[in-house]
């Protein structure tokens, strides 16, 4: 393994976190819309408060998977195609979500808006639940042959443990989301999360605790790296602790950090439960390892200047935006 | 065998979402242009007019901008999906310039038109044009990217093959992004997309001119439309047509088997043992699919001397043939032994034909149609028919530049990257034919939904008009008074 290999294998992380940190409370937020908002006002302040940034979010999705295509090809390959069915309908989301966003407001009568908006609550559960299940499926070992094929059947993709890492994941981003709402929004629905906040938490906390359960059972994380595995686990139960305490005070940015987080903290549980591997085979000879499934470093390189260039470029016109987009949003008032 | 089944819906599929995603690449390329354009007239000349007039199109390019996201995603996933031998064999190289599209270009051109559409009443005018032109710009390095990928499959460079890890490998990045045929197509396809943004927007203004009464203030809304769109579109035309001969010249060298089909030369035409020295062009052609021979044809005299030679006479075209057996000599009987090197003559011939004489139209209809329009006169507004043409034409650049992509793309079968891999050996190997029968029926519906929506919400958009009041089309005013007004009340 090289060190090279190795910041690749740390930057594709990073772009993951990046993603279910921003498209997390995205996300969570669309999750919101019939839940949550009450009214025609509540939801155009929801759309608002996400509708500058979703798509730039997305892209953390495209980048990563581009990352992953160029950095580790053997990867991007076994996964997407060992994934098909489960890919398929997280793309499938991502497509309805997109157009909903946009669609929603030309739409002639009110039932068609309705219709998408819908769609976005659909949509914004479906993308996260199946991701979830992805990674959790990824990091318990596939029936992967010599080639780095991937050919498993209905039992390998849901069992237990990916069922939990999917519902989790979709949790946590729905209670980003909620607090993202509480940050952004004001009116009554800030009220209506904060409620919401203090009965999911408690849920949250059991799930976290059935995931390291399972985690123990399924994969090799605790057994292999138990000192650090269960470091992250415990930072992730103490964030959630702290996000539930702070919902009963009135702090807004750091309950949000808290969830953001604590996403990220699930990416980082994965990524170093699966280093050295990319993906973890039945028969532990066939898994991928980073040091073998990698671009030449000569590629590796070229793709380092580039993101060492426009990384801090593409961060500092996206934190700008934010910036830009920093108002608090009145809900009643967003339509004159 | 099973392989086939796969093989087939894998093509199917990558040529369906493709073709889809290209309907609304151009066609929101061009209109961030046109719309760029519009609004970089507002700020200079400060008339009311043209903001709305980018605004109005705005909408339209949000939708279409929209549609072209969401089809996008598949483009990057579908490579790992079904051609995970592909990505395995070339990922090395071809994985590289799709990352570096999605950090440079996606990012920059999602959180601008973010941006561009929620801070109309927020920014200056002269910074709020900015992000307009930020995301057309990023757009076409996407394109140049995305076309760097393409044109490695189409002419391999800047690699070496390694025997032991069963791949081609990067040995020169610059080599990627200096190869000739990108330096070809790149141009060429920006240019189309100005094309497709010119004849859209002076299409669908058309149709509204065919709606609107006399003496409606919108009227000079859309006549401004028309003349902005169609010189940005006969700029593009005029671009594709040398471009395109360009590109043409070049497949001779680079790609010979697509030239012959595109020109339906079955047999050799060797212009120095012709008594006119010259070699004739098809008009039509028709060729057998099974026998490989051109069985009917029309030919003109000189013009293939003239488009492939530069010159009235000369120049040698190979036939497909002679191709035929110079490939099998060189690469081998392909290992299906059902496949060869010919490429679907009939279907090159005809797409090539749609485009070139497209461009001939398109270039026609908008020289005639400035004509009708210019200020003088009232001629556009007279002339109903002609408003029709002009409107049909909206759709036509899609027509055209999906007639290229199936010369591009079905020219260089049954390679998927020239000379080293096969579409065959490209497929993976583990997804089975449930899967992608399955996900080509959801795509295939999908895509009828959001095709179907697409034109039908354009159309809604386009019967509500812009929300124009009389006095601030005829009275151009200060359009910093207004945003003024709006930050006094804000305190
Ligand atoms: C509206 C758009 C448009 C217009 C007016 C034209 N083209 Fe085109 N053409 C395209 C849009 C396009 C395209 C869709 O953008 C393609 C597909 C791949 C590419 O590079 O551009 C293309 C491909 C393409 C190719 C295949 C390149 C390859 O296989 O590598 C050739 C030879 C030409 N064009 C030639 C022409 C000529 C001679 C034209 C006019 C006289 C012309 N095109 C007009
Ligand atoms: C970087 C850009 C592109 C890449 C990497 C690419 C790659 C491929 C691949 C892998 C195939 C399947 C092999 C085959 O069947 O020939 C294919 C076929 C095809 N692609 Fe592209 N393509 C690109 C751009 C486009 C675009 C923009 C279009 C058009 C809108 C397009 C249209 C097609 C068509 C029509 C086929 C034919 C499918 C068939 O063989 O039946 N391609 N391309
Ligand atoms: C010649 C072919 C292509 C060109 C010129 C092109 C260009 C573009 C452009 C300009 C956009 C921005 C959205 C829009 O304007 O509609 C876009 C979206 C996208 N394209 Fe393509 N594309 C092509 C084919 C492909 C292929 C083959 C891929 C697969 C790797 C791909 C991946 C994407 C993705 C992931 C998006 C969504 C980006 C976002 O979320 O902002 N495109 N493409």
């Amino acid at each position: 393994m090289s060190l090279l290999q190795i910041l690749w294998f740390i930057l594709i992380a990073i772009l993951w976190a990046g993603f279910f940190f921003l498209e997390g409370f995205d996300f969570g937020v669309g999750m919101q819309f019939f839940g949550l908002a009450k009214d025609d006002h509540d939801r155009e302040a929801l759309y608002q408060s996400i509708g500058p940034n979703w798509d730039a979010n997305e892209v953390w999705l495209i980048t990563a998977g581009g990352a992953m295509f160029a950095a580790f090809p053997y990867w991007y390959a076994s996964l997407f195609s060992g994934f098909y069915l489960m890919l398929l309908v997280v793309l499938l989301a991502l497509i309805y979500r997109g157009s909903a966003f946009e669609f929603r407001e030309h739409m002639p009568t009110i039932q068609g808006t309705r219709l998408w908006e819908r769609l976005i609550v659909l949509s914004s559960f479906i993308a996260p639940f199946f991701l979830g299940m992805i990674f959790t499926a990824m990091a318990s070992g596939m029936p992967i042959d010599a080639h780095g094929d991937l050919t498993a059947g209905f039992f390998d993709y849901v069992t237990p443990f990916t069922l939990v890492g999917g519902i989790a994941v979709t949790l946590m981003s729905y209670i980003h989301g909620l607090n993202f709402t509480r940050l952004k929004i004001e009116g009554k629905i800030t009220t209506r999360a904060t409620a919401q906040l203090k009965l999911l938490y408690p849920v949250l906390l059991a799930g976290e605790v059935l995931f390291a359960i399972l985690l123990f059972f399924y994969t090799d994380f605790i057994q292999t790296k138990p000192l650090l595995t269960v470091i992250l686990l415990a930072i992730l139960v103490v964030m959630t602790l702290l996000g539930w305490y702070s919902t009963y005070h009135n702090g807004k940015t750091f309950p949000f950090l808290l969830s953001g987080f604590g996403l990220v903290v699930v990416v980082v549980l994965l990524f170093t439960g699966l280093f050295p591997r990319l993906m973890v085979a039945h028969n532990p000879a066939h898994s991928l390892l980073i040091a073998t499934s990698s671009s030449t470093p000569y590629t590796l390189r070229v793709m380092t200047y580039v993101v060492a260039t426009a990384l801090p470029l593409t961060l500092g016109y996206q934190i700008w935006s934010f910036y830009v987009f920093r108002k608090r949003i009145v809900s009643h008032k967003v339509i004159e | 065998m099973t392989l086939v089944g796969i093989l087939e819906l894998a093509r199917f599929q990558f040529a369906m979402t493709t073709i889809f995603h290209f309907f609304f690449v151009p066609m929101s390329i061009g209109l961030a242009v046109v719309v760029a354009v519009m609004e970089t007239m507002y700020v200079i000349k400060k008339d009311e007019t043209y903001k709305k007039m980018a605004q109005f199109w705005g909408k339209i390019f949000l939708l279409s901008f929209a549609v072209g996201v969401v089809t996008g995603i598949i483009q990057e996933f579908q490579f790992g999906m079904n051609w995970s031998r592909y990505s395995r064999y070339v990922g090395d190289i071809f994985g590289a310039p799709l990352a570096v599209e999605a950090l440079v270009a996606f990012f920059a051109e999602s959180t601008f038109i973010g941006l561009w559409s929620f801070t109309w009443d927020r920014m200056k005018p002269a910074v709020h044009v900015l992000f307009i032109w930020i995301v057309a710009i990023a757009s076409c390095v996407s394109a140049l990217w995305i076309l760097a990928a393409n044109s490695f499959m189409q002419n391999p460079v800047g690699y070496a093959i390694n025997n032991h890890m069963g791949r081609a490998e990067l040995t020169d990045f610059g080599a990627l992004l200096t190869n000739k045929q990108l330096w070809v197509q790149f141009p060429h396809v920006i240019v189309g997309t100005l094309v497709a943004g010119g004849f859209i927007v002076a299409g669908m203004a058309a149709f509204k001119l065919l709606k609107l009464k006399p003496g409606d203030p919108q009227i000079i809304l859309f006549r401004k439309s028309i003349n902005i769109a169609l010189v940005v579109g006969l700029i593009g035309v005029g671009g594709a047509v040398i471009t395109g001969d360009k590109h043409a010249f070049d497949l001779q060298t680079m790609q010979p088997m697509k030239y012959a089909a595109m020109e339906g030369v079955d047999e050799t035409i060797d212009s120095s043992k012709r008594s006119d020295k010259a070699q004739p062009w098809s008009l039509i052609s028709v060729t057998n699919p099974q026998t490989h021979k051109v069985i009917a044809k029309i030919e003109i005299p000189y013009v293939l001397s003239i488009l492939g030679n530069h010159s009235l006479t000369g120049g040698k075209t190979v036939g497909t043939t002679e191709l035929q057996k110079e490939f099998v000599a060189k690469y081998g009987e392909p290992k299906d032994g059902v496949a060869n090197y010919y490429v679907p003559e009939n279907t090159l011939f005809y797409a090539f034909r749609v485009m070139a004489m497209g461009a001939g139209l398109l270039g026609l209809i908008a020289v005639v149609a400035l004509w009708f329009n210019r200020k003088k006169s009232n001629l556009i507004l007279t002339q109903r028919w002609f408003l029709w043409i002009l409107g049909v034409m909206t759709f036509f650049p899609f027509v055209v530049n999906t007639a290229g992509w199936l010369v591009t793309e079905l020219g260089r079968y049954p390679w998927v990257v020239y000379g080293l891999m096969t579409i065959a050996d490209a497929v993976s190997p583990n997804v089975s034919t449930a899967s992608l029968l399955i996900s080509n029926i959801v795509y295939f519906l999908t895509f009828s939904t959001l095709g179907g929506l697409m034109i039908w919400l354009s159309r809604r958009v386009l019967h509500a008009g812009p929300d124009v009041q009389e006095e601030e089309i005829l009275s151009p005013q200060d359009p910093y008074e207004h945003l003024q007004a709006q930050k006094e009340s804000e305190k």
